[in-house]
């Protein structure tokens, strides 16, 4: 644990969450990892003021909120990262789908955004590793949404073999070569052939920055 | 046997309680209007009376308004050679209290109905009432007793014919026996025809049975509509409590995970943040069962595709609206695709479905079609006969081809109006655009 806490940076986050206990179990589990949350909001409104107070380096934010209890938190997140591109924004929901995800990856370039079923919060040390992920830059999609637009079974998909189907799926959740090698079990550089392999499968730009590739695959899935 | 009618058809007729009962209900008719008659009188004599000094006035309303206790009396009456229940005519006050109340009768067709009934029955029945009686039974009981009055060796027979010896007597009362029956025949039909004829003005007609359809028909609205309202109160109190527990336990337990020591307390830690976890994936498939989310934040054609995407058998999608639909026909236009799509996967062995749709000429127009084995029957009390129950209260189709051996194709056509806006959808606009609303 002390490992995370060296490795990264406190990160300032302004959080927003109308659960209250929800909302304080966040607090504690940021502040266990040496985050600071500067702000606790529990509606839309405050979250976008909050961001304009404090300068966040992240937001989290729950998608149905108060007043409404639709999508607000994400349409504020769309709009805060409209105004601040640079902005990072982690999205948290009850029930993922790739219409919300869409709408957010499309906000911005696609980088610094993270869409995440709110279920994670419990896997508290992967929630905190995609935390610092999307502070950093990086696009973090839940698996379940990846699963979602993978079962979509669009010709081109039927291509790939079953193994590169498995490594496209943790493509697009914004893995690196390593980290899916040993996912695998295998050598990075059989990785490596498999992504080559998959990108020219799908007429998709072959790319070596972890983040472009991401978008690239996202963008192919959702269109 | 239900009515006189039915009782007249039978040989033993005479012998049955329904002559007597057919007696009583011209009997107690005949006492009635009597009544009926002098308190009618009173009322329009003492209301005009006293109008001149304007207490007499609520009295003549009043007596306007008689006919629908007597209605009420005589529908109860009609059960003596009447046994099916004869609807009452009026509906519910639109409004509680006596004013409501008054507003609503003074306005119904029914009322005066009732009123016609009551003059009626007050100045032309009644006497043929009693006069039926008197005549169908009366006059052969008076002959039938005569044996029975000649202590003093002299009796004057329906006070015109003067019987003096024993054998007159017998033969009089003979006689008297002979015209019972064909009396008491006569009066069943008297009885039957006085019931039909009562039945016209009292019981609810074509036109109250149209009204009530109508009514029916919106309640039934109202009801889907309350149904709909209920499942989106259940998903938000399940999302906005037992879910936000779940995940705040799920943190709380992870939490502690990092700080035990490894050990057995380490491992039942981890066991529970498992069973919590798919304790809440497990909430997560039920709340969206109940209401999905993404049909509340952007309609129909997203909901389906992710009903789609859920599906274990590849669905192609070509669905293309122009904008939201009402709520009503959104939820139950997603609920059809999502029963047909589990029909799909549970019973065709299909390889592919395909969802079609669009709209046209203001209706809403769906088709789930698949290459499975076909043979399915929408009326085997599947989930389809309920949502085609919803459907109809939007005043929808649904129709199912499924030959055997396939392909089986379910059709959804649901009329739907206007196009609501595409802001969404709040819970104050439900069932907007309905028709019969």
């Amino acid at each position: 644990m002390d490992r995370q806490l060296e490795r990264e940076q406190a990160l300032r986050v302004v959080l927003a969450e109308d659960s209250v206990l929800l909302r304080d179990g966040i607090v504690a589990l940021l502040t266990r990892f040496g985050h600071k949350v500067v702000a606790a909001v529990g509606d839309a409104d405050a979250l976008v003021d909050a961001v304009a107070e404090h300068a966040p380096d992240i937001v989290v934010t729950d998608v149905r909120m108060p007043p409404g209890f639709q999508d607000e938190g994400l349409h504020a997140a769309v709009r805060l990262r409209a105004e601040r591109p640079a902005l990072p924004v982690l999205v948290l929901s009850q029930y993922v789908q790739r219409t919300y995800a869409a709408e957010l990856l499309d906000s911005g370039d696609g980088t610094g955004v993270g869409y995440l079923l709110k279920d994670r919060v419990g896997q508290v040390e992967e929630f905190v590793d995609a935390l610092c992920e999307v502070a950093a830059g990086g696009t973090v999609v839940d698996p379940e949404v990846v699963r979602q637009l993978l079962r979509r079974r669009r010709d081109p998909l039927a291509r790939l073999t079953p193994r590169e189907r498995e490594v496209l799926g943790l493509v697009a959740q914004g893995r690196s070569n390593g980290a899916i090698a040993r996912e695998l079990v295998v050598t990075e550089a059989a990785v490596g052939k498999h992504i080559g392999s998959i990108l020219a499968k799908l007429d998709l730009p072959p790319a070596d920055d972890v983040h472009r590739r991401v978008l690239a695959v996202l963008a192919y899935l959702r269109s | 046997m239900r009515t006189v009618w039915q009782a007249l058809a039978r040989p033993h007729f005479l012998c049955s309680v329904w002559p007597w009962r057919a007696v009583l209900y011209l009997g107690s008719g005949a006492v009635a209007g009597v009544l009926v008659l002098v308190v009618m009188v009173a009322g329009v004599v003492g209301g005009s009376v006293l109008a001149v000094v304007l207490v007499g006035i609520p009295l003549l309303v009043l007596t306007a308004l008689a006919g629908i206790p007597v209605a009420v009396a005589e529908r109860y009456r009609m059960r003596l050679v009447d046994r099916e229940p004869v609807p009452g005519p009026h509906r519910m006050p639109d409004e509680p209290g006596l004013r409501g109340w008054l507003t609503t009768r003074l306005r119904e067709q029914a009322t005066w109905r009732e009123l016609a009934y009551t003059l009626l029955f007050a100045l032309v029945l009644w006497p043929l009432d009693a006069l039926a009686v008197v005549l169908g039974v009366g006059v052969p009981l008076a002959l039938l007793g005569t044996p029975a009055l000649m202590g003093d060796g002299e009796v004057k027979v329906l006070k015109v014919w003067t019987v003096t010896s024993w054998p007159s007597a017998v033969g009089v009362a003979l006689l008297g026996l002979v015209l019972l029956g064909p009396g008491l025949y006569a009066l069943g039909v008297v009885a039957g025809v006085r019931v039909e004829s009562a039945r016209l003005l009292l019981a609810a007609g074509e036109r109250d049975l149209g009204r009530r359809v109508v009514e029916l028909a919106r309640s039934r609205g109202r009801l889907v509509d309350a149904f709909e309202a209920e499942r989106r109160r259940i998903e938000r109190d399940l999302h906005d409590g037992a879910q936000q527990r779940l995940v705040a336990l799920t943190v709380t337990l992870g939490l502690a995970r990092l700080d035990a020591p490894p050990g057995p307390l380490a491992d039942q830690l981890a066991k529970a943040h498992d069973e919590a976890g798919r304790a809440l994936a497990e909430l997560r498939e039920l709340i969206h069962g109940i209401h999905p989310q993404v049909l509340v934040d952007y309609g129909l054609e997203a909901a389906v595709a992710d009903a789609a995407d859920r599906s274990a058998v590849p669905v192609d999608l070509e669905l293309e609206l122009p904008g939201r639909l009402p709520p009503a026909v959104e939820a139950t236009a997603y609920f059809v695709v999502c029963e047909a799509l589990a029909n799909v996967d549970r019973h065709s062995g299909a390889a592919r479905a395909r969802v079609r749709g669009g709209h046209r000429d203001g209706r809403l127009v769906l088709e789930v079609r698949d290459d499975g084995c076909g043979g399915a029957d929408a009326g085997r009390g599947s989930g389809l006969t309920g949502l085609g129950d919803r459907l109809s209260v939007l005043d929808g189709r649904l129709s199912v081809s499924s030959p055997v051996g396939g392909p089986t194709v379910l059709r959804v056509d649901i009329p739907c109006g206007a196009w609501a806006d595409g802001s969404g959808s709040g819970e104050g606009e439900k069932g907007s655009g309905r028709r019969g609303d």
